[in-house]
């Protein structure tokens, strides 16, 4: 087996642990307050106030009400419901099929997008700029008569770049339902639904230290979108099945911590964050910054290296005991590179020398230092093998 | 479950033998692999003994995964001291087998160790057909 010498985890975009004062919080509700949350008796009820308050504890968060708070497995499914949901509400009353989505959305979008299109949706798929920035005019230029949404990831996955969402919510506003995929920005920025004019909005619990399986998707009063899963009617008949009370209960305390440490976590991230970028640009040459620093989610670190390849940056760094990822085809499942390091004008070359580290709640500062102690001699290392070819 | 990597890919990941380039190599044999952007040189030095040809030393530069790193590096070993006709037999299977296994989706990286093999030698049957015609005009 590998000797692992250290525990630093640098893939907090991936996935985080559960805070402890969470899995205290969710732990009552797998064994004592068990109920269904649709029974009438007491053990229904005390599930049925759990839920409640923690519907309220997520639209909190981003100033939404309770009752436009969706609960459901994943942000994959909230972006599902979201994208079909609206497409078929607005399809079935003929009101267009034309969506527009931007070139470095996740693949919950771009793929249901692309299954849309096969259905006879249209597509319209925006550029970024070098940043990964959408400029909002494009937005404004690619609205059509027929259009009937708009969805735009707010920060990204890969690059952390943070979109001019509240921008581009203005020129939507009451014409075109505006969604936003705000998986990685929600909880770790300020997010108003209201002053940003969003209409639909996803996000999810294990990547802001709740648990895995339980996401939601924000849908403002009067947004009418089909439901995917028909059924019991759970969720104002937007999401039947049967509710995970315990995953719930997660979700919402996780939120209430996030909302009460988002700004002081924020600063000392971007401490941390700027330490590691501006070590690794000054320590290792041929290193590049992937994004914007202007722009950037907190916690996110994208790199480049020149003649090396990512996978092999990542299995080094573990060898060490080092958690992080890469956007290099090599060390994904379908060899296929990342879509949002090509959009942002990268050479197949030059994506396949990233590095992704994600900070988090966890994150110290003594890791950085380590990491920028060991990273110099990996990247020199590979150099060597590579011969710079 | 097996780890991703078997323990034969990381020990030849990481500490590899053969990388570096042969000055005056006899051939050098270079591949890319389009679908996940690696690129291969293997350089061989070939010796003539007795009416054969014998890779007296191989080595490699290799930019990509750990599983191409590990793969050039003990094609090397596999070949090294073998004549020509020898080391044409020596195909992707074998590379794997040396190393364990290796991740169903990295079966590539050994195609491509065998194709820069094939890519070297044919270089350099190519090179001493033309000097023997040199020598014949």
């Amino acid at each position: 087996m590998r000797k692992v010498t250290k525990n630093i985890y640098m893939d907090y975009a991936a996935t985080t642990p559960v805070d402890p004062i969470v899995k205290r919080t969710m732990l009552p509700f797998f064994s004592e307050k068990f109920g269904n949350a649709t029974a009438l008796y007491s053990f229904g009820q005390e599930a049925k106030q759990a839920l409640e308050e923690s519907r309220e504890k997520v639209a909190n968060l981003i100033g939404a009400k309770p009752q436009e708070i969706i609960f459901t497995s994943s942000a994959t499914e909230s972006n599902n419901l979201a994208l079909k949901g609206v497409a078929f509400a607005k399809a079935s009353t003929n009101q267009g099929r034309h969506i527009i989505i931007s070139s470095i959305e996740h693949p919950s979008v771009t793929e249901t997008a692309k299954w849309l299109e096969a259905q006879k949706f249209k597509i319209t798929r925006l550029p970024v700029d070098k940043y990964g920035l959408i400029n909002p005019k494009d937005v404004e230029r690619a609205i059509r008569k027929d259009t009937i949404l708009v969805s735009i990831i707010h920060a990204s996955n890969e690059i952390g770049t943070i979109q001019p969402i509240e921008k581009i919510g203005k020129i939507l506003k009451a014409k075109i339902y505006f969604h936003t995929d705000a998986v990685q920005s929600f909880g770790k920025i300020p997010i108003n639904v209201n002053k940003m004019n969003i209409d639909l909005l996803s996000a999810s619990s294990h990547k802001m230290y709740g648990p895995k399986g339980i996401a939601c998707l924000y849908a403002r009063e009067g947004v009418k979108i089909e439901p995917i899963l028909h059924g019991g009617g759970q969720e104002s008949g937007l999401r039947s099945s049967t509710v995970n009370v315990a995953a719930v209960v997660g979700f919402g305390a996780a939120c209430k911590i996030c909302k009460r440490e988002m700004g002081k976590e924020n600063r000392r991230l971007i401490k941390l964050r700027d330490k590691l970028i501006k070590g690794v640009l000054a320590k290792i040459p041929g290193s590049y910054l992937n994004g914007s620093l202007k722009d950037r989610l907190s916690n996110n670190v994208n790199l480049r290296f020149d003649d090396v390849e990512g996978e092999s940056i990542v299995i080094q760094l573990d060898l060490l005991g080092i958690a992080a990822s890469t956007g290099s085809a090599c060390s994904s499942g379908k060899l296929e590179s990342s879509s949002v390091l090509s959009a942002i004008g990268l050479k197949p070359q030059q994506v396949h020398g990233s590095l992704r580290l994600s900070l988090g709640r966890w994150t110290k500062e003594k890791e950085i230092n380590y990491l920028l102690k060991v990273l110099p001699g990996i990247i020199k290392r590979l150099r060597e093998i590579s011969g710079k070819l | 479950m097996k780890p991703y990597y078997s323990k034969e890919v990381i020990k030849r990941f990481t500490k590899p033998k053969n990388f570096g380039k042969i000055k005056n190599a006899s051939a050098v044999g270079k591949v890319g692999n389009p679908r996940c952007g690696d690129i291969m040189k293997l350089y061989i030095g070939v010796e003539k003994k007795r009416g054969k040809e014998i890779i007296k030393n191989i080595k490699f530069h290799t930019l990509g995964c750990a599983a191409a790193i590990a793969t050039s590096d003990i094609i090397c070993d596999l070949v090294k001291g073998k004549t020509l006709k020898e080391a044409l037999k020596v195909g992707y299977k074998d590379v794997v087998d040396s190393l364990g296994y290796l991740p169903a989706i990295k079966v590539h990286c050994s195609f491509l160790a065998e194709q820069g093999l094939k890519d070297a030698i044919k270089k350099y049957e190519e090179k001493e057909r033309k000097n023997i015609k040199g020598r014949q005009n």
